[in-house]
């Protein structure tokens, strides 16, 4: 009963003239930058989060415009799939497996309304599942001590990339490198000045929204002046789409796959490390053991295109869940909008639930709402979308920039910040070269000092004795969740990366 | 071979980001702690890991061209020029200039980068500026 009270309030906060708009907006925004391929959720928040600072919204606001752009972002990944065989995004690459055999059928305008039905149910499902499950988590969570939440964090960064991730040493790299970053600066605790090179610019610490930025939005510039030409030579067409609406038989028989995805979506999102690329991947697997009894998929069946966006869509929101009751992201997406809170002043975790309600529930009222504005957006009017599609990347890009520095600049007016966004950026394109993965490096900068200081506050409680992590049950269970997360992927990590490859390499044949 | 360097590269950079943090002038207010360790377990960690890299290189990474290098090298410093030019110049003339640059470097011809670089810097300029109320760049012009 407590949480459909809860629920209303959440609706009062998001039911203003202000927020509804916000929410349009982000859902228009999300879908776009999940159906241009190069720019996924990920880069969408990065390049507003600074606009929405530097625009005074405050955090209940900006929290709804960069969720909603967040999980339109997870619906517009399946246009290009669909259409040109071309993932949006990361996790809509399940979806091209049998999405773009359907469009070669002239059944494109079906696959999209399909999947288009089967993002909002798992959307739906994952938004109830975080309004039921998130103030769970937070009862366990108010026992956490600082022991604890250090813990904690070693244990995302550890299990960071999920069973996908098999090169532990470039993870660790990364993660290092991003903590790095965040230790330059006065030192909040004995205010002495660390790591600066003598140079004011630096006391104040790297805004981790300049290295996001950069990272997330300026090493897409360099990376798209390498495969320009490649871009060229690939013509996009435009698509026609001719029947909208799937028949009844059809939507019945995708109905369990839908299920079945959404469910999986959902806890794959939950675990540490995972993310939406997981939940599709999961789900498509999953759903192709159960369902290929003919050999259909792969070759267009409906079902193969139902549960990866249902599981894409479950799992963005399954992934909110530790973000916004542990403070503690999986993934990338949902680092950057902790680090938008942060920026607010406001630290995730069970205190948010305590301290700032209307921010919790008028989000999750928000994500509801946002839904159905993306039904309507992503299915009567996808036409819309497929021809943003056609934009050609080389006027989109320095669009990118420009947004991007005009929002770092918005933020302190300093082409001190610029110089460094570019730095961050060129550093992001070679470790994304390297193939070293950026996220870690990004959570490292955002969750730093908070790491820090839990580790500190636990040594001033324990006098020193650095045993004292180790020493509550929770700690331990902790600890013991860490180990496994680090080694597992080790042992299968190689198995499912080979596998990945394998639908990758299958797809560009077709 | 590159994996290789860069593990090289990456652990020395470690090594002087401990160095530097042990530089660090403690204050008389101390917990037991203190501001030096977190960055020596992290250097720990990044070096151990440098050097696995270096021993256990697995991926080949697919280098530009020269030119295309050169290509990259040059939008660095359009962005950089950008940025000095921004405070001094002002919003309007300075993003005028880079998109026009920028889109003529991605492929747009001349005359059409130039058409689509007014068009971008006034509408950004009128859609955060006169709409949104965001704080431009101003320069020496007032715009």
């Amino acid at each position: 009963m407590e949480t459909i009270n809860f629920l209303f309030d959440g609706f009062s906060v998001a039911f203003t003239i202000q927020n509804i708009t916000l929410a349009l907006i982000g859902c228009f925004l999300g879908t776009v930058f999940g159906a241009l391929p190069g720019l996924g959720p990920a880069n969408g928040v990065a390049i507003l989060i600074p606009i929405s600072f530097s625009l005074g919204l405050d955090a209940a606001s900006s929290m709804i415009l960069l969720t909603s752009v967040y999980y339109g972002a997870m619906y517009g990944g399946r246009i290009s799939s669909i259409l040109i065989n071309i993932p949006g995004d990361e996790p809509a690459l399940m979806t091209t497996l049998d999405g773009y055999p359907m469009t070669l059928k002239g059944r494109a305008g079906e696959a999209l309304t399909l999947t288009g039905v089967s993002s909002f149910f798992g959307a739906i499902i994952a938004t109830i599942g975080l309004m039921i499950l998130a103030p769970q988590l937070v009862k366990i969570a108010l026992l956490f001590g600082p022991a604890e939440y250090f813990a904690l964090f070693v244990m995302a960064f550890a299990t960071l990339g999920g069973v996908s991730s098999n090169n532990k040493a470039k993870t660790i790299l990364a993660s290092t490198l991003g903590l790095a970053i965040a230790t330059i600066g006065i030192d909040g605790q004995t205010g002495v000045p660390r790591l600066s090179f003598g140079n004011v610019h630096f006391y104040d610490g790297i805004d981790f929204l300049v290295v996001i930025v950069g990272m997330f939005a300026v090493s897409e510039i360099f990376i798209f002046i390498e495969n320009k030409d490649e871009e060229a030579k690939t013509k996009k067409k435009n698509i026609i789409i001719t029947t909208i609406i799937p028949k009844l038989k059809v939507l019945l028989k995708t109905f369990p796959a839908m299920v079945r995805g959404s469910l999986l979506g959902f806890f794959a999102g939950i675990l540490p490390g995972a993310g939406a690329s997981l939940g599709s991947f999961i789900a498509y697997t999953f759903e192709k053991k159960v369902s290929n009894k003919n050999d259909t998929f792969g070759k267009g069946d409906e079902r193969g295109v139902a549960a990866p966006e249902a599981g894409n869509n479950a799992a963005a929101g399954g992934a909110l869940v530790p973000m916004l009751s542990l403070g503690v992201p999986g993934s990338g997406t949902t680092a950057v909008l902790l680090a938008m809170l942060m920026t607010m002043n406001i630290t995730p975790g069970p205190l948010l639930f305590r301290n700032n309600p209307d921010v919790v529930w008028g989000l999750i009222a928000a994500l509801f709402f946002a839904n159905f504005i993306l039904l309507v957006l992503n299915i009567p009017m996808v036409r819309m979308f497929t021809r943003i599609l056609l934009l050609p990347p080389k006027y989109l890009m320095p669009i990118v920039a420009m947004i991007s520095f005009v929002g770092i600049y918005g933020i302190s007016g300093s082409s001190f910040d610029l110089l460094l966004m570019i730095f961050f950026g060129l550093l992001g394109w070679l470790l994304r070269k390297l193939n070293i993965p950026l996220v870690p490096v990004i959570m490292g900068a955002i969750l730093g000092n908070l790491m820090e200081t839990n580790l500190r506050r636990a040594m001033t409680i324990s006098d020193g004795n650095w045993l004292y992590l180790f020493e509550s049950n929770l700690a331990i269970i902790i600890w013991f969740i860490t180990i496994i997360g680090f080694v597992l992927p080790l042992i299968f990590g190689k198995k499912i990366t080979q596998q990945i490859e394998k639908f990758k390499k299958n797809r560009s044949k077709n | 071979m590159s994996e290789r360097s860069f593990g090289i590269i990456s652990f020395i950079i470690a090594c002087g980001y401990v160095y530097i943090a042990s530089l660090t002038e403690l204050s008389f207010i101390s917990d037991p702690v203190g501001p030096k360790k977190f960055p020596y377990i992290l250097g720990f960690f990044w070096g151990i890991s440098s050097l696995f890299i270096f021993f256990q290189p697995e991926f080949k990474p697919k280098w530009p061209s020269l030119y295309k290098f050169l290509e990259i090298i040059f939008v660095t410093i359009i962005l950089v020029a950008y940025a000095y030019a921004l405070p001094v110049v002002g919003f309007v003339i300075s993003t005028i200039i880079a998109t026009f640059v920028l889109s003529w470097r991605l492929g747009v011809e001349p005359i059409k980068a130039l058409i689509f670089g007014i068009a971008v810097s006034f509408s950004i300029y009128f859609l955060f500026h006169n709409i949104l109320g965001l704080s431009l760049a101003k320069g020496l012009f007032g715009f």
